[in-house]
């Protein structure tokens, strides 16, 4: 439980000693930490009085596996570790990168090509009803989660703000959209991008005020903001409805044309053989939606990726590396980051309008501040600042998620009552200390600045506090 | 008057409790300069040992007396939340120590994740509610205070002037000072700063652990999203007093209890919490220092 790597310089043999040694002690750790939590679990009996139970069994398994696990990467994996640190070190600074393949460099085209035929070939290989589970739960839900990620990044990962209440802006464009449309009838393409003002107008309300402090200050301030927002949805009850949410939110529509609506005069359904109609209609309108959000995403990403190539995008950046170096040489700060905040507002805002088309109800309870975690990891574990690993983070974590649903075997595996989605939080808050701790700046890929002044230095900004070398 | 009175009393009580917790944020924050965002799941957990502490006495030895029964259960959850404290620290923090700032943060957002869906998978997400421990009430002139109330204020004053004395007077104290101010120089003086930071993190969690037992033995009732409101209220307390200041970590407690169940018993119970947050927010924009902290001088 020490350090992760420890240089291989002792004998082999000494090295045996010390991983036993540290699998001893990491087991008895382990069991320290887990006698009470693991070992005896409490339950209501049917008097409703709390009694426990003993899982001395389970608690055994886990020490083994915290021995087990200790004793590896001690043995094992450090060494490993270590002689791949030097072997990097050892290879010359600022070599050039091996000259990049057709696939590497189109790899965003391709993944927009594949997407675009996606829900088609889920409709051609498994039939419209087995394709709804497809395009819903995994695209349109991944994709989902790609865009507030996307938008989160500009915030996170481009100016270095950390925001724990991204959700907040989410929730204002879902709710703006339900509420404008069932009270006042207008459609979804109206509303969206006024869903997206009214987020990005929220973004510079809250933001305006607390851009002045510093990173971890701003953190825990943005999360005050996520819960106030989530509260007033809560105890607002005469216009929010609380707790119960907002049903009925009307469905999108073909930009006004054809209708998803059964019973309409201009419905979809009416293209096709009546006795189809509605099972068609309903996949219809989640292709349609797969098709919305992908558009979506790519304007979400044009955007970044035009936006990081002019004077503001480079502004985020280096406000992200170094913020005092920033300020002493002239750029705004304040503006800087506000115009950051609000432009992540506003995609949140875009895809909170989506997600309440999408489901047709929506309550404070999708609005949490684990929701804000999620997408935050989500980021994180991408590789701030980068697109493509962000989308790859998204299909791996949301994905992962939505496939713990589909393990059955599991259950034979650990018995009946065996729920895998209960440890999807507990998957996910793994995956960001783990991959924190072992890459700090993202699993799958690193966005370095855009604009250097000079060659890369040897060591890279990742290892170095902020405001130093 | 008197309802004035019986809500300042609650106030204090829940106060003295937010008090406990902050101090582990704020000795965290002072020394390292992190805000430890899992330190409310740590006193979530020590509600839990707690409680589970509670459960093995009533069932394993009868007849024991409720004063015996409150000091294992607030030994097993210290010890329960200091080690817990100390894995984290080791495995999430110690590596990150030098990388960029958000680095830790973002490793303590997931082991704040970790840690209550931890106790959701191991423990079940409902209610866990125990019998009444302490049911003696006084009445003094229409105002009733309870003994559990008086506990909670006695164990806070009681632990305050504790970790008053270990800060200011104690070698150790001295050792936290010296790397709150310069860890390098600390270390080149001799200082073990690692063990050091170490200390500090099982010190605050200790705290947070008395802080668990009292609230299970006030509310009756532990869950495992506990560690969420709690924390955020106890670190606004920490901000409010002045981050790195114990002193103001217990006024800022006592503050925020007092502000929250003043503002239930005359404006409205629904915006409890977000009068708490608006106050975060207030204090951070134009205070940030807080009542009793030092400004902060950035330095290059």
């Amino acid at each position: 439980m020490t350090v992760i790597s420890q240089p291989p310089r002792r004998p082999s043999d000494d090295r045996l000693k010390r991983a036993l040694r540290e699998a001893l002690l990491a087991g008895l750790i382990s069991l320290g930490m887990f006698v009470l939590y693991v070992g005896l679990q409490t339950t209501q009996d049917i008097r409703n009085q709390l009694v426990l139970n003993q899982r001395w069994g389970l608690l055994a398994i886990l020490v083994a596996l915290a021995v087990v696990g200790r004793f590896l990467i001690v043995y094992l994996l450090g060494p490993w570790f270590a002689a791949r640190k030097a072997a990097k070190a050892a290879r010359a600074v600022g070599a050039e990168a091996p000259p990049q393949n057709f696939l590497r460099r189109n790899v965003g085209w391709i993944a927009l090509l594949a997407l675009m035929i996606f829900p088609m070939a889920m409709l051609w290989l498994v039939g419209p009803q087995k394709s709804l589970k497809w395009v819903d739960n995994y695209g349109v839900q991944i994709l989902i989660y790609v865009m507030l990620a996307w938008g989160l990044n500009i915030v996170v990962g481009l100016a270095g703000l950390l925001d724990l209440g991204y959700v907040a802006f989410y929730a204002v464009g879902a709710y703006s959209y339900a509420l404008l449309s069932l009270y006042f009838g207008l459609s979804f393409w109206t509303l969206l991008p006024l869903a997206g003002i009214l987020a990005a107008f929220w973004g510079i309300i809250l933001g305006f005020p607390v851009l002045r402090l510093r990173g971890d200050y701003l953190a825990v301030v943005t999360l005050a903001f996520g819960e106030i927002i989530r509260l007033v949805l809560i105890n607002w009850t005469d216009v929010t409805r609380g707790t119960f949410g907002v049903t009925g939110v009307p469905k999108a529509s073909i930009f006004g044309i054809w209708s998803f609506d059964f019973n309409a005069a201009n419905s979809f359904g009416k293209l096709f053989d009546p006795e189809l109609r509605r099972p068609t209609l309903n996949s219809a309108y989640k292709i349609f939606l797969f098709y919305v959000i992908l558009a979506m995403c790519a304007i979400t990403a044009m955007v970044t990726i035009r936006l990081r190539n002019m004077p503001i995008g480079r502004a985020w950046e280096a406000l992200r590396e170094d913020e005092i170096a920033c300020r002493s040489l002239g750029i705004n700060t304040v503006t800087t980051k506000l115009t950051a905040f609000s432009i992540g507002a506003m995609f949140g805002g875009f895809a909170g309008a989506f997600f309440a088309a999408r489901q047709g109800f929506i309550s404070p309870e999708s609005f949490t501040f684990h929701e804000s975690a999620i997408i935050l990891a989500v980021v994180v574990l991408g590789g701030m600042g980068s697109l493509f690993g962000i989308a790859v983070a998204a299909v791996v974590m949301i994905g992962g998620t939505e496939a713990l649903r589909e393990l059955h075997f599991l259950k034979t595996l650990f018995g009946p009552e065996f729920t895998p989605e209960l440890y999807r939080m507990l998957i996910f808050g793994l995956a960001m200390v783990i991959v924190m701790v072992l890459k700090p700046r993202g699993l799958v890929s690193v966005r370095n600045p855009t604009a250097f002044l000079h060659e890369r230095k040897a060591v890279s900004s990742a290892f170095t506090k902020e405001g130093h070398g | 008057m008197e309802y004035f009175i019986q809500q300042t009393i609650n106030g204090v009580t829940l106060g003295s409790v937010y008090g406990m917790i902050a101090i582990g944020y704020t000795m965290v924050y002072g020394i390292i300069g992190m805000i430890n965002f899992s330190h409310g799941d740590v006193f979530m957990l020590g509600t839990f040992a707690a409680l589970i502490m509670f459960l093995i006495l009533t069932s394993l030895v009868a007849g024991m007396g409720v004063a015996a029964m409150l000091l294992v259960m607030m030994a097993t959850a210290i010890v329960m939340s200091s080690l817990w404290s100390w894995v984290i620290e080791r495995i999430a923090y110690r590596p990150l120590r030098g990388s960029f700032r958000l680095a830790p943060l973002i490793t303590a957002i997931g082991m704040s994740i970790v840690l209550s869906n931890f106790i959701q998978v191991t423990q079940g997400p409902r209610n866990k509610p125990i019998p009444p421990m302490v049911t003696e009430v006084y009445a003094i002139a229409g105002v009733t205070i309870s003994l559990k109330q008086i506990l909670i204020v006695l164990i806070t004053v009681v632990m305050m002037t504790a970790f008053w004395y270990i800060v200011t007077k104690t070698s150790l104290g001295r050792a936290q000072r010296a790397t709150e101010q310069d860890r390098k120089m600390a270390a080149l003086l001799g200082i073990d700063v690692d063990r050091t930071i170490s200390i500090t993190f099982v010190m605050g969690a200790s705290l947070a652990g008395v802080a668990g037992t009292m609230y299970l033995m006030y509310y009756g009732v532990a869950t495992f999203s506990d560690g969420f409101i709690p924390g955020v209220k106890a670190f606004t307390a920490a901000v409010l007093g002045g981050i790195g200041s114990l002193p103001g970590a217990l006024l800022g407690g006592l503050l925020i209890g007092l502000i929250e169940s003043l503002w239930s018993a005359y404006f409205s119970i629904a915006y409890k919490d977000v009068a708490t947050f608006s106050i975060l927010a207030i204090v951070l924009i134009f205070k940030p220092s807080g009542l009793l902290g030092r400004p902060e001088i950035e330095k290059v």
